[in-house]
């Protein structure tokens, strides 16, 4: 019989039957965290501004922002490693305050995976096991199990310093989900991969994530990563939340300038809010040109705006004839540049009354690039343009 | 590759025959002085007093016999290393925690450990030993005070006896064993210690599992340099111990002041440098010679 | 979250330091005992036993011997140790390792072989009693300590200064005396400070090479310690204490200087 730590078995775990019993796939029913104004200064600074937040168990969850925005900050409070100046932390609805981390039940990833180097690949990944006083047998069944699903069967007699980066990375995999944690935290995993590696990890941590449904709380800077592996992602910028949402509702909606330009190439296009909006919302640039978006913008009439639009949502062809439908904004400009990026072809477009226009099209074979100083006309959907508030 | 090479040859000869680095030339004084004043006059006492020993060589074969399995030469020996096995212990568990705090300690308080552990260090191990001998001796501040609180009516004996060479040799080599454990716990990075409670590791659990592990390689480098240092000890037995407290470096001191017997010198002092030596080649395989005496 | 260490040890620690210091404290006490015997805590103070110390012919030759002979010892090991630190630094070569652990014997072979063979060798030559040799045996055991204090202190000093000065034209010896020289200078003046210092305070090589006319301070202390103990090497003590303490103060300034010049430069 195996003990099972009682920090589990305290919050309504399976009894121990299942502990050695391969897990199916979890109905996830644990492992919910709520963040309720979490604070956090280092003297007059602070770093984490009331974040409130809740995780749904299961969940893939991402804190993505810009170094020293205070994601790190965030999931270390979480974690327990730092304690928070002001606000609550929940797990399935208990005030975790007061529990140490080695009593909190999470699974961990750290960054540069913090791999024990006197230790073999095997007691690495036993460690929280063993930890929790589980006997031999059901260790050696346990490890196994995590190190196939990772796929380090063989690798269990090695030592850290005989695995590459990728390996180290999978014995920290392998080690925080081992015990079977509702909750997993990861603070950016794979920031020492290089960039194929970390996609074909980014493809095996969902995976993973997914078979045993547990939740995660992941903590990155890359916005690609976080996209294409999280339910929710939220964006901090200067220790507070500025957005929420699923990856293709922060990509194409953002609420602010920042978290458009932060999740990918974003043109922001200056001027001024109309007053009327019968039909939905206009901008009026500096030169006069009108660009209109959906209805639904937090902007009151007669302030600055910016019009929002992911340079890929834009046509271009040659001509000179710009005329905006109803449907569609239209733009007359001169090609500046042209930089070929492989799968796209990036233009930099001049145009009256605002900074250049970024526009990407797909690059095809035996097309040239239009020539700089060739008149186009840039046109694209209103209902993929977005107004949001000028940047104070 | 091979063409641009051989063109780079003919255009600058001077590169071409690589000189030896005349950096190199710098190394010479030091090794001048050290080969003159050190290893020759070392080899010189050794090979004149066997050369100039009067008699045949089955006599000194005789005599070499005869001295290493003596009865004051083998409990010398027997003492030597019970002192610094002893010795070496006392300032591992002694040091051991006051490593650990200076890894963890900033600010002031740190600073007046690191003064507690360098002032001594640096003081002469004459002033150290003469100071214990006033605190020791039996009308030392420590029997004073015992007697004065009244614990004891009759003095202690806590000088000229082991209990006092243990004493001052700890005192003296307590603070190599401190630097040698605070360097390798330095490199102890403190993530791994994060990654174990994370991962629901108890403090304790943590120490035993990751840190003391992690650390073992400074206990050893630290347990050795104490070692060497013990069993060559001469100034704080001599001047701390009693009769039974015979220590090899005493013998050899005394064979050549009292008895004026150099070839008996010279065969103990053989075989005292043979045991540093291999523990010193040792030391030179489990660690970074640079940290020999604890500077950074 | 838990930076600062357990109750337990923080008075462990504290008991610890209380016992490494105690001893050197209450020397100094001592030495400003107004009264006739060394009795600790001394009812009355005064200055007589340093007054006996200073003004003892003796105990002047001895003081003046140790310093000439630390300054000897100190001006041969911190140029000699140098000149290897800076070769171990920017030279490759094979067996780097085993040629440094080799200079660095002399800290490990028991002072009292290392004395009995250099007295041999005096003995043989006649320069028992000789200031010069004697403070060229210390400079022996000093150089190891110098080489150690520069290769951690040069290390931080970048090659790529000299390489770029170099590389602007300056002749070898123009590069060495401009750059590497004034770069070094507070690791070199810290080596110096701990030269000094060992030898100062080094006992067994005077014990035998000293004859009577070179006998330095550990000498003294030593053979009255032999005979009886006189308050005098209280004072004595607290003296080379004090030597110790300014000598450590003065390290401390430079590694200060030293950090706040790596800071500017990186």
């Amino acid at each position: 019989m195996v003990e099972v730590d009682s920090d589990l078995a305290a919050r309504g775990a399976p009894a121990a039957v299942g502990e050695l019993a391969l897990p199916a796939p979890v109905a996830a029913v644990r492992g919910a965290i709520e963040l309720r104004g979490l604070t956090k200064r280092y003297g007059d600074e602070t770093v984490v501004d009331a974040i409130a937040l809740s995780i749904a168990p299961g969940e893939f969850f991402s804190l993505l922002g810009p170094s020293g925005s205070g994601k790190t900050t965030t999931l270390m409070m979480v974690a327990g490693f730092v304690r928070p100046d002001g606000g609550a932390i929940l797990l399935d609805g208990e005030d975790i305050a007061a529990v140490p981390p080695q009593k909190r039940g999470f699974g961990m990833v750290f960054q540069n995976y913090a791999i024990f180097p006197h230790l073999s690949v095997f007691e690495n990944v036993a460690f929280p096991l063993r930890a929790r006083r589980w006997a031999n047998g059901a260790v050696a069944e346990r490890v196994s199990w995590a190190l196939e699903l990772v796929r380090l069967g063989r690798f269990g007699d090695r030592h850290a310093h005989q695995l590459s980066g990728g390996q180290q990375q999978r014995v920290a995999l392998a080690r925080a989900i081992v015990f079977h944690p509702a909750v997993v935290l990861m603070d950016e995993p794979l920031g020492a991969l290089d960039k194929n590696l970390r996609f074909e990890m980014q493809v095996e941590i969902k995976e993973i994530q997914q078979r045993l449904g547990m939740t995660v709380l992941y903590v990155t800077h890359d916005q690609e990563e976080a996209m294409s592996m999280s339910d929710r992602i939220a964006i901090l910028n200067r220790g507070r939340i500025d957005q929420v949402g699923p990856p293709g509702e922060v990509y194409e909606r953002p609420a602010n300038p920042f978290v458009g330009r932060f999740l990918g190439e974003a043109n922001l296009i200056e001027g001024t809010i109309a007053p009327q909006f019968d039909d939905g919302t206009r901008l009026v640039l500096p030169s006069g040109h009108e660009l209109r978006a959906p209805s639904g913008s937090r902007c009151s009439g007669g302030a600055q705006g910016m019009l929002f639009i992911r340079p890929e949502r834009i046509e271009i062809t040659p001509g000179a004839n710009a005329v905006g439908g109803p449907r569609d904004n239209a733009l007359a400009g001169r090609i500046r540049r042209c930089a070929f990026l492989g799968n796209i072809l990036r233009y930099a477009v001049d145009v009256d009354g605002t900074a250049p226009v970024t526009v990407d099209l797909q690059s095809a074979v035996g097309v040239a690039p239009l020539p700089a100083g060739a008149p186009v006309v840039l046109r694209w959907p209103v209902a993929d343009s977005l107004i949001l508030p000028a940047e104070p | 590759m091979n063409g641009g090479s051989a063109a780079l040859r003919t255009l600058s000869p001077a590169a071409a025959a690589a000189p030896p680095d005349r950096t190199l030339l710098l190394l010479l004084p030091a090794m001048a002085m050290l080969v003159l004043m050190f290893f020759v006059p070392m080899v010189l006492f050794f090979v004149r007093t066997f050369i100039e020993f009067q008699g045949g060589r089955a006599e000194f074969i005789a005599l070499a016999r005869d001295l290493l399995f003596s009865q004051p030469y083998l409990t010398a020996l027997a003492t030597t290393n019970w002192i610094a096995l002893t010795v070496t212990l006392a300032v591992l568990l002694v040091g051991y925690p006051i490593a650990y705090y200076l890894t963890t300690a900033t600010g002031p308080s740190g600073s007046i450990v690191v003064l507690a552990i360098v002032l001594p260090y640096f003081t002469s191990i004459i002033v150290r030993t003469f100071s214990w001998m006033v605190l020791l001796g039996e009308h030392g501040l420590v029997n004073d005070t015992l007697r004065a609180i009244g614990v004891i009516s009759e003095p202690l004996p806590l000088m000229y006896n082991r209990l006092g060479v243990l004493i001052g040799m700890s005192y003296v080599l307590l603070p190599y064993m401190v630097l040698t454990l605070y360097a390798a716990m330095r490199s102890i990075d403190p993530l791994l210690l994060r990654a174990a409670e994370g991962l629901g590791a108890s403090g304790f659990y943590t120490f035993r599992r990751v840190y003391f592990p992690l650390s073992l390689h400074g206990v050893l480098s630290g347990a050795l340099i104490v070692y060497i240092l013990s069993i060559g000890y001469f100034i704080t037995p001599a001047l701390m111990g009693g009769q039974h407290d015979i220590m090899i470096a005493m013998l050899i001191d005394r064979e050549l002041e009292v008895a004026v017997d150099w070839p008996a010198a010279a065969l103990m002092s053989l075989s005292l440098l043979a045991v540093t030596l291999a523990l010193y080649a040792i030391y030179y395989r489990v660690t970074d010679v640079r940290r020999l005496i604890g500077a950074r | 979250m838990h930076r600062g260490a357990a109750l337990p040890l923080r008075i462990y620690v504290a008991a610890a330091c209380v016992w490494l210091l105690a001893p050197i404290v209450i020397i100094v006490i001592l030495a400003f005992s107004g009264e006739g015997y060394l009795h600790f805590p001394p009812s009355l103070l005064s200055l007589q036993w340093f007054a006996r110390f200073f003004g003892d012919l003796q105990w002047q030759h001895a003081l003046l011997s140790s310093l000439v002979i630390g300054a000897i010892a100190c001006l041969v090991s911190t140029t000699v140790g140098f000149f290897a630190a800076y070769a171990f630094l920017r030279a490759e070569f094979r067996g780097k390792k085993l040629l440094l652990s080799l200079m660095l014997t002399p800290i490990i072979v028991p002072n009292i072989i290392t004395a009995i063979a250099m007295y041999y060798l005096a003995g043989r030559l006649g320069l028992i009693g000789n200031f010069l040799w004697l403070g060229l045996c210390h400079a022996v055991i000093a150089m190891p300590i110098v080489l150690l204090i520069l290769l951690a202190a040069l290390h931080a000093v970048d090659p790529n200064l000299e390489r770029a000065a170099l590389g602007l034209g300056g002749s070898r010896l123009r590069v060495f005396c401009r750059i590497v020289l004034p770069l070094a200078l507070p690791g070199i003046l810290s080596a110096a400070l701990f030269a000094f210092l060992a030898s100062f305070d080094e006992l067994l090589i005077s014990l035998f090479l000293a004859g009577v006319r070179a006998q330095t301070l550990p000498v003294r202390i030593w053979n009255s310690l032999n005979l009886q103990i006189e308050p005098t090497i209280a004072a004595v003590s607290a003296f080379l204490i004090g030597v110790t303490t300014l000598i450590l103060m003065a390290d401390g300034i430079l590694r200060h200087r030293r950090g706040r010049r790596r800071q500017t430069a990186g």
